[in-house]
């Protein structure tokens, strides 16, 4: 029987320096910018520097868009932080998306509720507390039914989406403000009660100091802590960890409580410190984003401040070149795609090699 | 005279890298018979059969069906030839009903006529025997009725040949029977059937021919009515050969495990393990023999507390001899028998899955049991590095770093680590399931030696094994089971590799009349 060596090997890298491994990425990234800049310039011959300058000014331009880039880049990286933790037990937590609109929406009720009876501070805790137990509970019912009667946590969690979604409605129509405008509106505009205030005339410096402390919290509590040991072994193997006297079930909801209380922390985060009003977008989708930031950080949470910034950085500039050179909202997505389809395709070549077939060791490739 | 035969291969010799399977075997397969394939774990039975039903290719021999020369590339060839082979993992569709698997992967078109497979699976079942109900979906039926429905599978597409793999192993006593009077019918109807066991009384009870093997040699075929389970056993286990594996005489052993009663019942309510009750002393090594799946690994789990047994199960653990206090192990669990301060070391048979982590570095692993030691919140790392470096400098494990993760270790480098923990723990007991499978001469020395120096400190010391020759020369005392009931147990010294084999494949009558 003859054998005919494939075209293309495809191979398991055997580990890789890391420094090689950012040349990859590097590489990748300049190769996504070169193809978009074809495209830019074949479809609408606008010189692509100018656009990627635009690109830029959108993001970074005016100390207030950067600050906007700030934050809006800091409640991504806490929900991927708050994923980390769950995707290290390989428990494929989707339902981010749900856990920040739940600790969203417990962050409006305070806001609402006790807004003219309780001072900032005290609304800001409070609202702390309950958006971290709302975005817990959504994050340990799934896991209480994988633990229970190990039901699929991936449909789980993507159902527990849908019915946050339809609770945020409920409350919109609930708290309307005006009536019948179908949105609740800023809220507490006038006395800017609940709102996190300002640090040193920086609006939404609060906003990065949380994340960042809550990014180097988890980087520590998974690396250094004995859950966070654990968390590692059930995740590789649950026979192991049965072995080794673990609590799986234990293991499981304990760390979606905590997975579920940070998603829920960004929800706080994206009502009291950013956007100052709840609706269904107040997740927006960056549930789902957030598991990119995770994944192509290996849920290192100190990568992960680089990819949110880089998303939200791709973000703001696609708007600001539809704007600034009158393109199609689609354009900019499509320059968005090219770039995170390189970034995420050098991830392949990470963790494989390809080698073509050569005429050369072709004889010494044994039959097998 | 070749066409009497249905089967024929000839100097069949099989590799698998450095190991060879099958080594110029020789088999032939009557028409209108059934033939035991018999033989020990790992002498290449199954390899043999998977080379007749298109799995494996052979390196070398010729395959003969029905006289002529034939080429099995693909378990299509096989089964254009009117071979069939029921696997001992049943290759179906659990979300599927038992139709629509028969159906699966036959040619036609896109729509299934449900009512003429169910009309021909009908028929089948009358002709034999079988009972198979073509709508029942496959995660509703138990283990024999997948047997089952994998056997019509095979008649369903025409075989003429069947061949069963260890088709006894997940049945009870009954339904082997039924089992058995089925491939009776099957033989009557003109079908040819090898059986793959090593349970002699089956191959009395059901064959008309036998063809042993073992480690991969042909070693002779019989008729059944010529043979007896003693001349069966002298084939099967062959001539003893010396080990030179050190072995002292127990000092002062006292009793340390009181197991009693231990009974075990699968997820699907079959017993694994049937009422064994056996001492484990201290300052001995207490080997535990039997054909693989005989309820060796329910033993071992069930002590270490990872094993659910049925009530009136007990393991009582004595730390200072039979009049000491004594500590029940059944019913609680890894972590709390460890708080309690039992000294408990457990080597599993999957050493990446269940006794390490594979993805870990070696200080990781190193961190499994005592990681929870201590109050503070952070794991502590000294000690592990520590220990990393002990067990590398001491047992020559060969790895680039410390830091590197197990899984990217040789076979016998993650042992030594997984065994190199558990002793540093300085155990009480100690238990071990084939702690030398794959592994270099070198490596089972060197794993020997470390077991018999916890032997010395008193330690006791469980070795479940699958070579005979190994359990005769380490062990003081062999415990042999036999399909999940404890057979005997034989003083390591004294007793035969005829002896243990018999006892492992023939379970002794007075125990079988409970059954």
């Amino acid at each position: 029987m003859t054998k005919h060596e494939p075209f293309i090997h495809i191979a398991r890298r055997d580990g890789l320096a890391w420094w090689r491994a950012w040349l990859i990425r590097l590489a990748a990234a300049v190769l996504a910018l070169l193809v978009s800049a074809l495209f830019i310039y074949s479809l609408t011959k606008l010189n692509p520097v100018k656009v990627y300058a635009a690109m830029w000014e959108g993001a970074f331009g005016t100390p207030r868009r950067a600050w906007i880039t700030a934050r809006d880049a800091s409640i991504l990286l806490c929900i991927g932080v708050g994923l980390a933790p769950a995707f290290m037990m390989r428990f494929w937590n989707v339902g981010a998306e749900g856990q920040v609109l739940m600790g969203g929406c417990a962050t409006a009720a305070v806001l609402i509720y006790c807004g003219r009876s309780l001072p900032t501070a005290a609304l800001l805790g409070i609202g702390l507390v309950v958006s971290l137990a709302a975005g817990a509970l959504w994050g340990v019912v799934p896991a209480l039914f994988k633990a229970k009667w190990n039901t699929n946590e991936t449909l789980f969690t993507l159902m527990m989406n849908y019915i946050a979604i339809q609770l945020t409605c409920f409350l919109v129509a609930k708290w309307e403000n005006p009536k019948g405008s179908n949105s609740v509106g800023i809220i507490n505009q006038q006395t800017q009660a609940g709102w996190f205030p300002a640090i040193a005339g920086k609006q939404y410096l609060l906003n990065v100091i949380i994340v960042l402390a809550v990014a180097v919290g988890m980087y520590l509590y998974l690396k250094y802590t004995k859950q966070g040991y654990e968390i590692s072994v059930v995740g590789e193997s649950e026979n192991t960890a049965r072995y080794a006297g673990i609590s799986v079930r234990r293991v499981l909801i304990r760390t979606m409580a905590i997975s579920g209380a940070v998603c829920g922390l960004s929800g706080f985060i994206a009502v009291a410190g950013a956007s100052h009003t709840i609706s269904t977008s107040t997740a927006g989708g960056r549930g789902f984003t957030a598991i990119i930031v995770a994944w192509m950080a290996k849920f290192n949470t100190f990568v992960m401040i680089l990819i949110a910034l880089l998303l939200v950085f791709l973000e703001k500039g696609a708007i600001q070149i539809a704007s600034q050179f009158h393109l199609n909202d689609y354009a900019s997505n499509v320059v968005e795609g090219i770039i995170l389809f390189f970034l995420l395709g050098s991830e392949f070549f990470i963790q494989y090699t390809v080698r073509f077939r050569s005429h050369k060791n072709k004889k010494e490739v044994a039959p097998s | 005279m070749a066409e009497d035969f249905a089967v024929r291969m000839v100097d069949i010799t099989k590799t698998f890298g450095h190991v060879t399977a099958n080594n110029k075997v020789y088999l032939e397969l009557k028409k209108g018979e059934i033939l035991s394939l018999l033989g020990e774990n790992g002498s290449g039975k199954t390899t043999l059969m998977n080379m007749l039903s298109g799995i494996y290719f052979p390196d070398s021999g010729q395959i003969y069906v029905d006289g002529k020369e034939v080429v099995i590339a693909s378990p299509h060839d096989a089964y254009a030839l009117g071979i069939g082979m029921v696997h001992q993992h049943f290759k179906l569709v659990d979300v599927l009903t038992a139709a629509e698997n028969i159906e699966l992967g036959l040619p036609g078109g896109p729509v299934v006529d449900r009512k003429a497979v169910a009309a021909k699976v009908r028929q089948i079942c009358e002709r034999y025997g079988f009972d198979v109900d073509p709508d029942k979906k496959v995660y509703d039926m138990s283990v024999s009725e997948k047997q089952t429905l994998e056997i019509v599978k095979t008649l369903y597409r025409g075989a003429n040949i069947l061949i069963l793999d260890e088709p006894t192993a997940v049945l009870t006593p009954q339904e082997t029977e039924k089992l058995f009077a089925v491939m009776r019918n099957m033989r009557d109807d003109g079908k040819s059937i090898i059986i793959i066991t090593h349970k002699l009384n089956e191959v009395l009870a059901i064959s008309d021919r036998v063809t042993i093997l073992r480690k991969g040699e042909y070693i002779g075929d019989m008729e059944t009515a010529k043979a007896d389970a003693r001349s069966l056993t002298d084939m099967m286990v062959g001539r003893t050969v010396t080990l030179n594996i050190r072995r002292d005489t127990p000092i002062d052993p006292q009793r340390r495990l009181e197991i009693r009663n231990l009974t075990v019942k699968d997820a699907e309510g079959v017993t694994r393990l049937d009422s064994v009750s056996l001492d484990v002393y201290a300052g001995e090594i207490l080997g535990v023999a039997g054909i693989s799946g005989c309820g060796q690994k329910e033993l071992l789990e069930a002590i270490a507390g990872l094993q659910g047994t049925v009530s009136g199960s007990s393991v009582k653990y004595r730390p200072t001899g039979p009049e000491g206090p004594a500590e029940e192990l059944i019913g609680q669990t890894p972590r709390s028998i460890a708080e309690k301060g039992v000294r408990l070391a457990f080597v599993p048979e999957d050493r990446l899955g269940m006794g390490l982590v594979a993805g870990m570095t070696l200080v990781g692993n190193m961190m499994l049991k005592e990681y929870r030691s201590g109050k503070s919140p952070l794991v502590e790392r000294r000690h592990p590095h520590d220990m990393a470096q002990k067990i590398v400098r001491e047992l020559d494990v060969v790895t680039p770093s410390i830091d590197t993760p197990v899984r990217k270790l040789s076979g016998g480098n993650v042992q030594k680590v997984l065994v190199g923990r558990e002793i540093a723990m300085e155990p009480t007991v100690l238990m071990s399931a084939y702690a030398v499978r794959g592994l270099d001469i070198n490596t089972s020395y060197t794993i020997y030696r470390l077991l018999n120096e916890q032997k010395r400190r008193g330690v006791a010391v469980i070795y479940v094994g699958e070579d005979l020759d190994v359990l005769l020369q380490l062990c003081d005392r062999i415990a042999v089971l036999c399909g999940g009931r404890l057979n005997a147990i034989v003083d390591g010294r004294t007793a035969t590799k005829e002896e243990v084999g018999y006892l492992m494949t023939y379970l002794k009558k007075d125990r079988e009349a409970g059954a």
